[in-house]
């Protein structure tokens, strides 16, 4: 067992687990946050994406000692006073989540991109998005979404 | 079925030195890993071997890039992220560049590393083609030395390499002394994005007047391991891009690659599109 001292969403946490344990298994089983999904397991679809440091990471393939002394976001931590973040209010005004299971890999991911490219292109989108994958939306009304979030300046 | 994960251990020095070290200490019984996204998704599926694992990821030592007035040196712990930020990736290797933003997806590029690509050594890796194109040299440590070694001889077989058990890929250094050459680099997969190629090709030609005086082609996905087609650039150097000329070096491709039928593609088509690259970069001359 590693003793692994971590921030997750603002909060310092401390927590005793095998080293090789998967950074994902930690947020949902040992930390009960259990936005991030489990989708393939392979770092193929993004359901479990989420931010160490500012960048976009797939928690299914992060060893939580890797994980040590860093500052992680998932999709509970950009929740502001109380008040759906203004990316997570976009998808929900244009019909960009059904079935949810991608969705938090993919507002984080908007989340990423927004920050680089605030006012992206389409083709700028579609690369940011495209280790997320949806099966229900076909993806249109995911880019509607991602484009009202720019619109709103919300990256600026 | 997924790994019992109290079995696997993992430790992470702050040093390379420490690495090295451990390396030599007990060779072949730990796993260097860096971003982990191959060893970890063996993990997942409960496939994955070695118990016992030494992490690389973000030591300092392995994680830069150095621009000399002559080459670019990359650390083997560069990220994909790192190369495609990289302002001097991104003017003078272009075929690098390209081929880091088709690596996975961007979630993987933040953690993927150039030299786990290496070494990981699957005939279907993205970097592979451009680095062999550009006859890269890679810089082995352990702690009795460096030693340097062509990329092109690397891999031995498939998923053998010349590296040793208690040695590190360092680095990876390419000339900057390609001006006047041309690039080519394409990759054909199922879909643009996160795709495993179902075959690559990276080709870096200097021709003058459509004459051929030089050509390296690397590829991926058509060997057991990545590797130069120079029976093919052999049948090319010297020659002027002719009907003829491009019938030849078609016709010699398709003997020297000896790609395999899997659940991406068959064998057929794979030495097809090879030929198919080929062609469209020297037609690009005409």
């Amino acid at each position: 067992m590693s003793t692994i001292q971590l921030t997750v969403n603002g909060h310092e946490e401390t927590i005793e687990v095998p080293p090789m344990k998967r950074l994902l298994d930690v947020l949902r089983e040992d930390l009960h946050l259990t936005g991030a999904k489990e989708g393939c397991g392979e770092g193929e679809c993004g359901a479990c994406a989420v931010l160490i440091d500012g960048d976009l990471v797939n928690a299914c393939l992060v060893p939580i000692l890797q994980a040590e002394g860093t500052h992680i976001t998932t999709i509970e931590g950009l929740v502001i006073n109380e008040e759906l973040h203004p990316i997570q209010q976009c998808f929900l005004k244009e019909g960009g989540a059904q079935c949810g299971i991608c969705t938090p890999g993919m507002i984080l991911a908007t989340h990423h991109l927004l920050e680089r490219h605030p006012q992206p292109s389409l083709l700028q989108i579609q690369e940011g998005l495209n280790g997320n994958l949806c099966r229900c939306t076909g993806y249109m009304r995911i880019f509607n979404a991602v484009r009202a979030a720019a619109l709103t300046g919300v990256a600026e | 079925m997924r790994s019992n994960i109290t079995q696997y251990d993992l430790i992470a020095p702050n040093s390379l030195d420490a690495v090295l070290q451990i390396l030599a200490d007990s060779p072949d019984h730990y796993t260097p890993i860096a971003g982990g996204t191959e060893l970890m998704v063996a993990l997942g599926a409960g496939r994955l071997q070695p118990k016992k694992l030494v992490s690389l990821w973000n030591l300092e030592e392995l994680r830069f890039i150095e621009v000399t007035p002559d080459a670019i040196i990359l650390g083997a712990g560069t990220t994909f992220t790192d190369i495609r930020k990289h302002p001097v990736v991104a003017d003078e290797f272009s075929i690098l560049a390209q081929a880091a933003s088709w690596t996975g997806s961007i979630a993987n590029q933040n953690r993927g590393t150039l030299g786990g690509n290496i070494v990981n050594a699957s005939p279907a890796a993205d970097s592979p083609p451009a680095l062999l194109a550009y006859d890269a040299e890679l810089t082995l440590i352990s702690t009795r030395g460096a030693r340097t070694l062509p990329y092109r001889d690397f891999h031995l077989a498939y998923k053998e390499t010349a590296l040793e058990p208690d040695e590190l890929l360092h680095s990876v250094t390419i000339s900057r002394n390609y001006k006047g050459y041309k690039t080519y680099i394409r990759k054909v997969g199922t879909r643009n994005a996160q795709a495993i190629s179902k075959v690559a090709i990276a080709v870096l030609a200097r021709v003058n007047k459509g004459h051929i005086e030089d050509i390296r082609i690397g590829a991926a996905s058509v060997r057991e391991y990545p590797a130069r087609l120079s029976a093919t650039e052999k049948s090319l150097t010297g020659k002027t891009i002719t009907a003829e000329s491009i019938a030849a070096a078609r016709a010699t491709i398709l003997t020297e690659v000896r790609p395999i039928d899997d659940i991406r593609s068959t064998a057929k088509y794979r030495a097809a599109v090879a030929a198919n690259l080929l062609e469209e970069f020297l037609l690009s001359f005409g």
